[in-house]
């Protein structure tokens, strides 16, 4: 019983919202609406329960000590601070995203150069893969290494201020190999995700539920 | 040769990015087809269409994305279009508000009636296939509570046929929903923007027309904002960009001429 109901909610929900892309109208289109609606309140609650295992998790680790505890500490007042300077903002600005309100201040001078920061470092550890990595061993390995170089070249202005085909090559090489392989991989990635859908729309894929 | 130390390649890349930065070196920016594209679809729209803006990053993809979408916004402002706005990424809507309200205040644009904001909303494909049939599933009311039907550009709004463009602001995988929801079920009409690494992913999309245009990465904004006429921060981050490209040729190319010297000597 324990497992039966579970396969027959998932098979009657995953059979009804793939109806619905096929017949749009009333009553499946509704159901439809119904299913999505609730699914976005679901995911709503995964936020909650996200904060709460953060918190349960961080907090345990800075009562007992355990090693990198500093780290979970910052966090927490973080997540308070946030908390702390949103309310502040909705209260005493009524809008938490007016311009001139604090968070906004927050959201702008901490949040936004910290993780613009951390995306960024990545030029830096591109160079130096690229230029340990990309080595012409074989003959696949030239050809990728003169395709990446060209397009590097080709998709920045001084490419044009080199020589005005460098862009042209640079397109190419995006709108033809590039694209053939970008398609082949989403028609592979399509017809897994078909297949593992009517694994666990049928049944046959448990592993959810255990 | 083969083996330079990781701490002067950093130190190489700095300089090639802080020094065009500071030294506001502009070069000029050659506009490819799928950003013209892209220009020419904002642009052929009839004044006072709704144009839907979807923010679908965070603030990590910001200093390539932001210039993207003021560049957006200010054509559509520009175009007299009425702009909507969603977050499909909680921790970007802060970026879309500051973007909208000041492209907004620079055309003397008023809220309600020529732009509204509607927030984030959780569950991406539900709240698109949610926008196809009827917004008011999912937004009854804007990001501050404000009903929907109170708001005079949304009391006519209710589903993809009553939105002229959808403008997607994609860091991630948000843009192939779209495309696979919006477009294939719907018939919206798509404009991607994305990161240059997300870039490569929307070009099928762009042949088969499921969307009508791709503005990838700084480059993208840069070509857009020369279309517009308006210097931001694409055109500014350019030069920079294109010192640091060739800059990791440079080193590719010293890296295999030591490569094959070591393979020489083996």
């Amino acid at each position: 019983m324990r497992t039966r109901v579970p396969l027959v909610i998932t098979f009657i929900t995953g059979f009804l919202i793939i109806l619905g892309f096929w017949i749009p109208h009333d009553p499946v289109g509704d159901i439809q609406s119904t299913f999505l609606i609730w699914y976005a309140i679901i995911n709503g609650f995964t936020m909650v329960l996200g904060i709460v295992s953060l918190v349960h998790i961080h907090t345990r680790k800075i009562i007992s000590h355990k090693s990198g505890y500093g780290y979970s500490l910052i966090l927490i007042l973080s997540m308070l601070a946030t908390l702390w300077v949103g309310l502040y903002s909705g209260i005493k600005y009524g809008d938490l995203y007016k311009i001139d309100a604090p968070f906004m201040w927050y959201y702008n001078s901490i949040f936004v150069p910290l993780s613009a920061t951390m995306f960024s470092l990545l030029a830096f550890f591109i160079a130096s893969a690229a230029y340990r990595a990309f080595r012409a061993r074989t003959f696949e390995a030239t050809l990728l290494l003169i395709a990446g170089a060209l397009v590097m070249i080709g998709r920045v202005p001084i490419g044009d201020v080199i020589w005005h085909k460098f862009p042209v090559i640079a397109d190419w090489i995006m709108e033809i190999p590039q694209m053939a392989a970008k398609r082949g991989i989403l028609i592979g990635i399509a017809l897994g995700m078909i297949v593992t859908s009517l694994r666990i729309i049928l049944g046959i894929e448990r592993s959810y539920l255990k | 040769m083969a083996n330079i130390k990781r701490q002067y390649i950093y130190i190489v890349i700095a300089l090639c990015i802080i020094v065009p930065l500071l030294t506001q070196k502009i070069m000029p920016v050659r506009v490819s087809p799928p950003v013209q594209q892209a220009y020419d679809t904002m642009a052929k729209l009839p004044p006072g269409s709704s144009i839907l803006f979807s923010i679908d990053y965070d603030p990590s993809a910001q200093p390539e994305l932001q210039p993207m979408l003021l560049a957006m916004l200010r054509h559509a402002f520009k175009c007299n279009q009425k702009v909507i706005m969603i977050c499909n990424w909680p921790l970007g809507f802060p970026l879309g508000q500051d973007a909208l309200v000041s492209c907004a205040r620079e055309y003397n644009k008023s809220y309600g009636k020529d732009y509204v904001n509607l927030g984030y909303r959780p569950g991406v494909a539900a709240v698109i296939i949610g926008i196809g049939r009827e917004i008011r599933d999912f937004f009854t009311s804007d990001y501050a509570g404000t009903l929907l039907d109170s708001l005079p550009m949304m009391t006519n709004v209710h589903n993809s046929n009553d939105i002229a463009l959808l403008v997607g602001i994609e860091a991630g995988a948000t843009g192939d929903v779209w495309v696979q929801i919006a477009n294939a079920r719907f018939g919206q009409k798509i404009v991607l923007g994305s990161t240059a690494v997300v870039a490569p992913d929307f070009y099928p999309y762009l042949q088969a027309k499921q969307i009508e245009g791709i503005i990838g990465g700084l480059k993208g904004a840069a070509e857009y904002e020369t279309l517009i006429k308006h210097k931001g921060g694409g055109i500014a981050g350019m030069t920079a960009q294109s010192v640091t490209h060739i800059a990791i040729i440079l080193f590719i190319i010293i890296g295999n001429i030591g490569y094959l010297f070591l393979r020489k000597k083996r």
